[in-house]
């Protein structure tokens, strides 16, 4: 069952077509992730879902109808960047919109999901950025909300405290909550995601699981090496079955028959002392589809 | 309700917590009404600055007619010589100049000095016979409602410290709220637009209330003010003005992200109301317009209100018209307020 159904949704600014036409569906207790480069219409997108900002046209679906003011008491929300009262310490900060709502979850179970026992009798603004991103995220939870919006949950965290959010997003999905969040970390889309939507521009270029795009997008492996490596120039070595690309100081080759092209390196003389070999993820994939790298 | 008590509760903390911010809403007034005091002090304060120097053939005797000496009127400043004196004189650094121990008395003042003339008419009549002086006018003395200006000046002290309070405290503080987005963050929960503004409201009032007492109880008891008329008319009048002023920076903040701009409407409202509400002085003589642009302002009904109620002993319903007023200004401005406010810039 869909929790929320987004048709053909539009969002003009002055001189900005921010949201072009973007449809999409949120399957109840799914985890669905909007991804894209900066710019991309990501946040925008979620925040007329949100509810924040008006829409120029399209129809919003909660739950098969058009929101209600109970929306506001079942969703969760976390913005990018938000500052936080003045002068609170972390509880009292919990305790402040907990009592916004007619159901809170319980402070305690909150504030274990969180793991903010250590932090709680800290001001909101001595904390760390890690520390902060878990008390907004606990702040999006405080009324134990059926659907969770995140916005770019990760960025700027550095990889341990990425980590701590992730897991805090998987306690989340275990118990059958439906989450929804932007990122432009392809790793965090295809840890954390049942299903994605690319954007890129306003539109959503394509969308799908992460395992069945990179299966009928990017089927084949990849082969790196150093542009030092050849003594000839590497572009010459492309055919039917081999792509060669250049890629700042390296040459990428990608191709289904990956015996095939090491015979052809082998045969051309190349030296394949510093070779890597991997499967494509959704970062190649966004570069295929968009002409373009995802954090440009 | 449990979300207007939320908020209520988080901005008192916030205030509380902020110490510089709750020292200068305290300090402010009170170092005003300090200062205003040591200046002027009760009574007739000296007007006219005297010099006097001493005679040539004498020693060094500065004395002068007990009348000149015991005069309210002028306050004596000794001259080395006679030169010294008129060069001062003449530079406007004194009013009058007497050469003591003549008889009849040497006085010189500069024919380009205004207040010279006065201060010499003054010393002319000090110096002559009273009974003389009594065939030609009586004077009377008025009984009781005696003001000074220090009196005078308190009430207005008090509203101008409570204008400027409501008026940044609430405008500025919703504005950068709205600019770091922590508005953003509250609009996706349930709260209200309402509940949010009245708890801003009822926060800052009770703030200013507890900041006004503490002014008020140490500049009573260190400078003898006291209250003539009802303290339930003064605390509805004061109340009612910060209810205004609250009001009226509700709206100044119900729109926009920019810090500076708002801070440059506040001052545009602030800067007139300071000069203009009566707060440090009467405009009875300005032009018309002025006073009928004077009745637009809400501190206007707010010290007049006060003084009515401290300085001459005024109750509730003496200051109906003030309360009415205020009372109409806040509803209107509370309701535009309301209706305008956005939560995003």
């Amino acid at each position: 069952m869909d929790i929320m159904n987004i048709h053909n949704l539009v969002k003009h600014y002055p001189r900005v077509q921010a949201v072009d036409g973007v449809s999409f569906a949120v399957k109840s207790g799914a985890c669905f992730g909007l991804l894209g480069p900066n710019g991309a219409g990501k946040t925008t997108t979620l925040e007329i879902v949100e509810g924040i900002i008006p829409k120029t046209s399209g129809e919003i679906f909660y739950k098969g109808a058009p929101r209600t003011k109970e929306f506001a008491q079942e969703v969760g929300i976390q913005f990018q960047s938000t500052a936080l009262l003045s002068f609170l310490t972390v509880k009292e900060t919990l305790t402040t919109f907990s009592r916004l709502y007619a159901n809170p979850m319980d402070l305690d179970r909150l504030i274990a999901l969180c793991q903010m026992e250590d932090i709680l009798d800290q001001y909101n603004d001595k904390i760390s950025g890690g520390q902060k991103q878990r008390l907004l995220l606990a702040l999006a939870l405080v009324n134990d909300p059926e659907l969770v919006f995140l916005d770019e949950p990760t960025t700027g965290l550095d990889p341990q405290a990425r980590r701590h959010v992730w897991d805090i997003v998987r306690s989340i999905k275990a118990r059958g909550k439906t989450v929804v969040l932007t990122t432009h970390y392809m790793e965090e889309a295809e840890k954390l995601c049942d299903e994605i939507a690319i954007m890129d521009q306003g539109r959503i270029v394509v969308k799908g699981s992460p395992a069945t795009l990179l299966m009928e997008h990017g089927r084949g492996v990849l082969a790196t090496l150093p542009a030092s490596s050849f003594s000839m120039d590497a572009l010459t070595l492309a055919n039917e079955e081999i792509q060669v690309r250049r890629k700042g100081e390296n040459i990428q080759f990608r191709t289904k028959d990956i015996k095939m092209c090491l015979e052809k390196l082998l045969q051309a003389g190349v030296d394949l002392h510093s070779i890597t070999v991997r499967s494509p993820n959704l970062e190649d994939l966004f570069l295929d589809l968009t002409g373009r790298r995802l954090r440009e | 309700m449990k979300a207007f008590w939320s908020i209520f509760m988080a901005r008192n903390k916030e205030f509380y917590r902020d110490r510089a911010g709750l020292f200068w809403n305290i300090a402010f007034p009170f170092l005003i009404i300090a200062g205003f005091a040591a200046i002027f002090g009760r009574g007739v304060e000296p007007s006219y600055k005297l010099g006097v120097f001493p005679q040539l053939e004498s020693t060094l005797a500065y004395q002068l007619p007990a009348s000149v000496e015991e005069s309210p009127f002028f306050s004596i400043v000794k001259m080395p010589d006679k030169q010294t004196a008129l060069d001062k004189l003449a530079a406007h650094k004194l009013e009058i100049v007497a050469e003591a121990g003549t008889i009849p008395l040497n006085f010189w003042v500069s024919d380009s000095s205004p207040k010279g003339a006065m201060a010499g008419e003054i010393l002319t009549s000090t110096l002559a016979d009273p009974l003389v002086l009594q065939q030609y006018a009586a004077r009377q003395t008025i009984e009781g409602f005696q003001v000074d200006y220090i009196d005078w000046l308190f009430p207005g002290i008090l509203g101008m410290n409570m204008m400027f309070s409501a008026l940044f405290g609430v405008g500025f503080v919703v504005v950068r709220y709205r600019k770091n987005n922590v508005l953003k963050r509250l609009a996706a929960t349930p709260l209200t637009a309402f509940q949010f503004l009245s708890a801003h409201v009822v926060s800052r009032l009770l703030v200013i209330l507890f900041s006004t007492v503490l002014v008020y109880v140490v500049c009573a008891s260190l400078f003898g003010f006291h209250c003539k008329g009802s303290y339930l008319a003064l605390v509805v009048v004061f109340l009612l003005g910060g209810a205004s002023h609250v009001s009226l920076a509700m709206v100044i903040a119900s729109r926009g992200s920019n810090e500076e701009f708002a801070s440059g409407l506040l001052n545009l409202l602030s800067w007139p109301m300071m000069f203009l509400s009566e707060v440090w002085f009467s405009i009875e003589g300005a032009p018309d317009w002025v006073k009928a642009f004077s009745q637009v302002l809400p501190l206007t009904h707010v010290t007049s209100g006060m003084r009515e109620v401290m300085n001459y002993g005024a109750g509730l319903s003496d200051i109906m018209p003030q309360i009415l007023i205020l009372a109409l200004i806040t509803t209107v401005f509370m309701a535009l307020g309301s209706w305008m406010f956005k939560w995003t810039g």
